[in-house]
């Protein structure tokens, strides 16, 4: 009777495995390709020549400017 | 390192750099073992096997309402001290905590059908879990709609604590309204009502996609700061070339 029940149970039970899979794949590619997508975007722009102020003077910039300048 | 440092985004992405590799092999460690410890779990002596769903669906269910905690604390970060990383953090959550929250319902139906005899019902929880899913994608949509991303965030704060009233009403709705859900069964008064064989697969799995979720939120928030070092470069384009 338990075995039956097991059986009947486990298209549910492959299912919500299955759906985890599906939506924890998703994010941890979302994640990954976004940060390849902004790395080769930045890279771009630099070797067009565009590039920050503050990474020829990183030093010499405090945190609140650097934060402004980010955000 | 000081939690102020953190606040500078390129001192930010040198420790979410490191912090990235630790936390996602310490991720893939805790979910080896977790899947480990749910093959071996007993069946329930009522559920039967279904009762493996719990360890997807509970961890869904927690990290839903975790990821809008950590919105409101970032939308308080935005309107009240703005943080220059609140809002990146309160951005960089709501997609995953969105999937979390999706992964609980989707899970939730697949294990209702066969223990209540349907997929869905309107009831209190039930219900205030699917509000839930429809607020973050209502702040996604802000966050995508909303050009400025200051005037974004400030928006996407207001929602995001109008929004918190929901944790409560998600948490409680087992108590204050009859449902077909079950009651609280880890967190409570009394303790957990759950078996220790298979309590234990289910604190640690729920551990394993706690680590999940904090090593893909550092990632996503190491891609906004880079998308807005993208923008201000282009808008610097821009005027250079006007």
């Amino acid at each position: 009777m338990a075995a039956l029940e097991a059986i009947n149970h486990i298209g549910f039970i492959a299912a919500a495995y299955a759906a985890a899979i599906i939506v924890v794949g998703a994010l941890v590619a979302w994640v990954m390709l976004d940060y390849r997508a902004q790395r080769r975007t930045l890279a771009d722009l630099e070797r067009a020549g565009v590039s920050r102020r503050s990474a020829s003077a990183q030093g010499a910039r405090t945190a609140a400017e650097q934060a402004r300048e980010d955000a | 390192m000081l939690l102020i440092d953190l606040a500078n985004p390129s001192r930010f992405l040198a420790f979410a750099n490191r912090a990235i590799l630790w936390l996602a092999g310490l991720t893939v460690l805790a979910f080896a073992f977790g899947i480990n410890q749910t093959v071996i779990a007993p069946d329930d002596y009522q559920q039967g096997a279904t009762v493996k769903i719990m360890f997807l669906h509970v961890p869904g269910a927690w990290l839903g309402m975790l990821g809008w905690g950590v919105m409101t604390i970032a939308a308080l970060g935005t309107l009240v001290w703005r943080h220059p990383l609140a809002d990146v953090t309160a951005k960089a959550a709501a997609p995953i905590g969105a999937a979390f929250t999706l992964m609980c319902l989707v899970t939730g139906s697949l294990w209702g059908r066969p223990m209540w005899g349907t997929y869905w019902v309107w009831d209190a929880r039930l219900t205030s879990v699917l509000v839930l899913f429809l607020l973050y994608l209502g702040v996604i949509a802000v966050w995508r709609t909303v050009e400025d991303p200051s005037r974004a965030a400030r928006a996407a704060a207001i929602l995001t604590l109008v929004g918190a009233v929901d944790l409560p009403i998600i948490k409680f709705s087992v108590e204050w309204w009859n449902t077909l859900h079950q009651g609280a069964s880890v967190l409570r008064l009394g303790g957990p009502t759950i078996d220790r064989s298979i309590l234990v697969p289910l604190l640690i799995m729920s551990a394993a996609f706690t680590l999940l979720f904090v090593t893909l939120l550092l990632a996503a928030m190491r891609n906004e700061i880079l998308r807005r070092r993208v923008r201000s470069l282009r808008l610097m384009q821009a005027s250079a070339v006007s």
